[in-house]
């Protein structure tokens, strides 16, 4: 009698553990499609350790990234003022919040980047993860002008939500850690590498003349003289991720990375942004002042402004600039959008 | 007699059978890349901060001023050889970058023997090694020649602004790479070798290795910044003149600690 009860408590047990394990659901690995151009020319992106990849944190991370839900009122989404079909910025210099009030820096197109490797993101360096940036546009009174106690617990209401990350993150409790969690992940799949460019390095295109003469303008050291900061056909990031003074004022009324780190040598400091889809990305600059890539190529060939900070990759700046002919100042901006990627625009793994 | 002969021999046996057991010691070598002015340390605090100057010139003399906004340089094929003449070439190479201090410390993975060696290194890549696009961590660095220029990566960038005869600053790009000639399109190898001299190494050891910065302006040749200052990747003679600045002087042995 006692041995048959025994074993009736060990089949229990057994039982017990069993329906425990099934309840627990794994999310499931993935990992970034890196085009073949980045796999030949680059290394790894970043992966945080704390935040790996899974089907269901990136998917997760998709619908709160279209979801009206983490603005105040409900009316704004991180798509409002970064669209996919604009390289995910969006078409004004500056974006109006949920109270209609609008800041001073351009929205930044979103890409490519788990590659940036120093971790610095927006404009002034002043995020130092895609996880802790995304903290910042739902609390911030300009933009979405939310608090992040009252998103989790809109989530934690909503009917689909809580399911969602049970299945991402198991049960640990919403917040904006785990919000923001999902969102990064979601971002670090936003890639792109198939620009015409790209596929000319990997043999699959012809450049026209212009666009070829375009390219050895953006290399030559006597011309445009921009690969220093923007890349090559072996960086095809197109940037180099750090901070410059491009000449861009005299005075400075926005401090850029000098407000972040408080050197004063950092002042009028900005991100060199990606040259890729500039079809889609006007206006240009940290403060989107150009409207157009005329205006940009301008600005470096005749419109440097000298300043205590200036970089000294802007040689000409006595000279006002590098004055590019305007044939080349014509080739340049042909090639420029070469390195646009309408795939990257209208691939729907990253549309609502 | 006998006696004594086989004692003999057991001593012999003894003394060898010691000599045999003891370990080579196997110790852990780190190069550490520092900067100076003339002996002045140059530290990440002195980037677009420090003025720095140097005088030219034998009758009449030019004082020019600066200021360093970046540098970084790349070294490869840091070896030791050792008395029999046998080389340790440490794989990989570094790019040391002033602004990032990490980038200071070349930690090979290879042991070596506890021992005299003569340390050597060579600036940028040689021939060999300097094949365009071929390494992923460099082409992230933005640290690629184009090609227009015969390819493959810088050996040093150093950018800054100088005073010029009008007190007025100006910004210079010190830029070192392979030499080539736009009209002949022939490239020349300007990387250089640097014996750096002798070593004890006893223990796991970290070597430092001092690049004095100065000395890129002043020996054997006077650099005038207010004659070259910009654009000089495609200068062909500007290009042989750094390189020959670069090997007198520039590099030398610092501390060893162990």
């Amino acid at each position: 009698m006692i041995k048959k009860n025994i074993l009736f408590l060990f089949l229990l047990l057994l039982m017990s553990c069993s329906s425990k394990e099934e309840g627990i659901y794994t999310p499931k690995p993935t990992s970034l499609k890196i085009p073949e151009l980045f796999q030949q020319k680059l290394i790894e992106p970043v992966i945080p350790t704390n935040n790996p990849l899974t089907e269901e944190g990136i998917a997760l991370g998709k619908k709160l990234f279209f979801d009206e839900i983490l603005s105040k009122d409900n009316t704004q989404s991180c798509a409002s003022c970064h669209n996919p079909q604009k390289a995910f910025t969006d078409e004004n210099r500056f974006s109006e919040g949920v109270d209609g009030k609008i800041g001073n820096r351009n929205s930044m197109p979103l890409f490519n980047l788990a590659w940036n490797f120093d971790e610095r993101f927006t404009w002034d360096g002043k995020e130092t993860s895609l996880e802790s940036q995304a903290l910042e546009p739902v609390r911030n009174p300009i933009e979405m002008h939310s608090n992040w106690i009252n998103v989790a617990q809109k989530i934690k209401n909503h009917a689909e939500y809580p399911f969602l990350f049970q299945q991402a993150f198991g049960n640990i409790k919403i917040d904006s850690t785990l919000i923001t969690k999902a969102l990064a992940q979601f971002e670090r799949t936003l890639i792109s590498g198939n620009s015409k460019f790209d596929q000319y390095l990997l043999g699959k295109a012809q450049l026209t003349s212009e666009e070829k003469n375009g390219f050895d303008v953006f290399m030559d050291e006597t011309r445009g003289d921009c690969f220093h900061c923007h890349g090559s056909n072996n960086n095809p990031l197109w940037t180099d991720n750090k901070f410059h003074n491009n000449g861009l004022d005299a005075i400075f009324t926005d401090l850029g990375l000098g407000k972040i780190t408080g050197d004063p040598n950092d002042n009028g400091k900005f991100k060199s942004p990606s040259l890729r889809n500039l079809k889609f990305t006007a206006p240009y600059m940290h403060d989107g002042r150009f409207a157009t890539l005329e205006d940009v190529i301008n600005h470096y060939s005749t419109g440097l402004k000298n300043s205590s900070t200036i970089d000294p990759l802007m040689k000409s700046v006595n000279k006002g600039g590098v004055n590019l002919s305007q044939k080349d100042k014509d080739d340049l901006k042909t090639f420029l959008l070469s390195l646009s990627d309408n795939d990257f625009i209208n691939n729907l793994e990253f549309q609502e | 007699m006998k006696q004594f002969s086989i004692l003999l021999l057991s001593l012999f046996i003894f003394s060898c059978s010691s000599d045999n057991d003891e370990p080579i010691k196997e110790v852990d070598i780190k190069v550490n890349f520092s900067q100076n002015w003339d002996g002045t340390t140059i530290e990440k605090s002195d980037l677009s901060s420090t003025e720095f100057s140097y005088i030219i010139g034998t009758d009449i003399k030019t004082e020019t001023t600066l200021k360093i906004d970046k540098l970084r340089y790349l070294i490869s094929k840091i070896t030791l050889t050792d008395g029999a003449g046998k080389a340790t070439t440490f794989d990989g190479y570094q790019l040391v970058d002033l602004s990032n201090s990490e980038s200071s410390l070349f930690n090979p993975s290879v042991k070596i023997s506890e021992g005299n060696y003569n340390l050597s290194m060579t600036f940028g890549f040689n021939e060999d090694d300097n094949i365009d696009g071929n390494y992923a961590d460099l082409n992230t660095a933005s640290w690629g020649v184009p090609m227009m220029l015969g390819g493959g990566y810088h050996f040093m960038q150093m950018d800054g602004k100088y005073k010029d005869t009008k007190n007025v600053e100006n910004p210079y790009n010190f830029h070192t790479i392979r030499a080539y000639n736009t009209e002949t399109k022939k490239a020349e190898d300007t990387s250089f070798s640097v014996d750096l001299g002798s070593i004890n190494v006893k223990n796991n050891a970290t070597i430092e290795i001092k690049m004095n910065v100065a000395q890129w302006f002043k020996n054997p040749n006077d650099w005038d910044l207010n004659k070259k200052n910009i654009s000089l990747m495609m200068d062909y003679e500007a290009q042989k003149t750094m390189s020959e600045n670069g090997k007198k002087g520039v590099f030398s042995l610092g501390t060893i600690t162990q």
